[in-house]
């Protein structure tokens, strides 16, 4: 279990606990936190859930698989921090994870 | 208590009452974003399934394969909806719309009114009326329910026969190979995905497929299924063979479920007639999903799609046009589909193409097949592509024209071919 904060580009904040093995996208989809369309729901096809991950937990987040690199390329206003939250799973290591969202995902 | 939509029926009001048939990712997803853009009315989602609402893609892949559980098939957790004033009504349809009165009748006898009604009823596997088809094992794969019923039926050793060469099916024949159990797939036309991929794919798929150790007969005619005991174990093909199998999916194409709508005198052609707001002709009534036939803007005519961005598009207009927000920008038609480790990602349709253009070569399971009008970008379908997928996305939307040497150029790089 890890508390998850979403920034929504406007700045509203949204806390919520997300079971560890889900995926910080499925998080968000689930509590109904906008900002976060998931259109594919996981398969990275898509690039709709694409966050800004807090410098202080980029290290806990994995490596971004060549094809997630691949969609992210494409994405708008993509940033060195950028990932695709449906590539993101959730651990204890993550609890107080920082999120923030981008302006549009499509 | 009706909201104020009763004197001006259709009106933006956030205390309308909406009533959605439908509580597949269309239905359950309108009602995520009526209550995430605001709105304080009641919302009602009726499902004839004994489920919440669910993602269906899953249940010919991750699902079938054992790699992703019931739980994370569902789009919201069971309490969400009533923690959102949401009343889920499951394993109840509808059975008639009395659209002067605004009240809708369900299967229980009970009546409910409404400001404002969403039909999202989505659409049915079609079946082949065949003899020997209502033999046990003769499946279709659309619910969550029939996906529990192939599952059980695959594994090392057993033999599944796959009737129609189509996403469902081939995605199937994949899974069952992941499961260790062989497949045939039967195909009524000369290739597979013929309806909706072109030649160079459906070359690839199913030497991709026959490489996996899947058996194709094409141009094969189904006379029915043969069965002992009530229980298939042998599909017919018109040259006299039989085929053995433990189950046979049927996936041969999808109905729109529009009979409510028909019936209720709204205009339908192949599914439900929708505006860009996912509005029907009358004003309190409108239609999201697998069962609307609705305007393609980019390619200047009305289609159905069966998709879950259609879905997850019309749900976000019907929110908006509730709640009166300015409708979303339409977006650019797209698909998916796993099988093995291949990627298969298509934007667009490729409605008037007169050229079709192979990038990347289909031998390294690394390509995109790009359809143009002209100049202009009508659709791709991208194997382990993403670039090709993404930035095609873009052109298509864009109508922005491209070179065709450079796009057929892998060695320029596809940000460079849009520049």
């Amino acid at each position: 279990m890890a508390k998850i904060t979403y920034v929504e580009h406007d700045g509203t904040e949204h806390t919520v606990e997300v079971k560890t093995g889900m995926s910080v996208m499925e998080g968000a989809i689930k509590n109904n936190v906008p900002g976060i369309d998931a259109d594919c729901g996981g398969a990275c096809a898509c690039a709709t859930c694409h966050v800004y991950v807090d410098p202080a937990f980029e290290g806990k987040t994995g490596e971004k698989s060549a094809m997630e690199e691949s969609m992210l390329d494409f994405a708008e206003n993509v940033e060195p921090n950028s990932r695709l939250s449906c590539q993101i799973k959730v651990s204890d290591d993550l609890d107080g994870l920082v999120v923030r969202m981008p302006e549009s995902q499509h | 208590m009706r909201g104020s939509g009763l004197a001006n029926p259709g009106a933006p009001d956030l205390n309308a009452r909406v009533v959605i048939i439908g509580a597949g990712h269309a239905g359950g997803s309108a009602a995520a974003f009526l209550r995430q853009y605001g709105h304080t009315g009641p919302i009602i989602l009726i499902g004839d399934e004994p489920l919440v609402p669910y993602q269906r893609p899953p249940l010919s892949k991750a699902w079938l394969k054992g790699e992703a559980d019931a739980d994370s098939l569902a789009l919201k957790p069971a309490d969400w909806y009533a923690d959102n004033n949401c009343r889920l009504m499951l394993g109840v349809s509808a059975t008639k719309i009395e659209r002067a009165a605004r009240r809708v009748v369900l299967s229980t006898g009970e009546t409910l009114d409404y400001d404002i009604l969403v039909l999202a009823t989505g659409a049915r596997a079609r079946t082949l009326p065949l003899p020997g088809a209502d033999l046990k094992g003769v499946m279709a794969l659309r619910t969550a329910a029939d996906a529990e019923q192939l599952k059980a039926a695959l594994g090392p050793g057993k033999h599944l026969a796959v009737v129609g060469g189509g996403y469902v099916g081939l995605e199937a024949a994949a899974s069952a190979r992941a499961l260790g159990a062989e497949a045939v797939v039967l195909e009524r036309e000369p290739r597979v995905l013929a309806r909706v991929a072109c030649q160079q794919l459906s070359d690839f798929f199913t030497r991709y497929h026959t490489g996996h150790g899947v058996v194709f007969e094409l141009s094969a005619g189904v006379e029915g299924f043969e069965g002992r005991d009530g229980q298939v174990t042998g599909v017919r093909l018109a040259d006299g063979r039989v085929l053995p199998c433990d189950a046979a999916l049927v996936g041969v194409g999808a109905i729109p479920n529009d009979e409510l709508a028909q019936a209720a005198g709204l205009d339908c052609v192949n599914g439900v007639v929708v505006d860009l707001e996912a509005r029907t002709a009358d004003p309190a009534i409108f239609a999201i999903g697998d069962v609307t036939h609705r305007p393609l803007p980019l390619y200047d005519r009305m289609f159905r799609l069966e998709s879950v961005p259609n879905a997850l598009e019309q749900a976000k207009q019907v929110a908006c046009a509730i709640v009166g927000r300015p409708a979303p920008p339409p977006e650019v038609p797209w698909f998916w589909s796993d099988q093995y480790d291949l990627k298969l990602q298509i934007a667009g349709m490729p409605f008037d193409a007169d050229t079709i253009l192979v990038r990347g070569d289909p031998a390294t399971a690394k390509f995109a097949v790009f359809h143009l009008k002209g100049d202009l970008v009508q659709a791709v379908e991208a194997v382990n592509s993403p670039p090709e997928f993404m930035m095609g996305k873009i052109l298509i939307g864009g109508r922005k024209p491209v070179s065709r040497e450079r796009l057929a150029d892998s060695s320029i790089s596809m940000k460079e071919v849009a520049a």
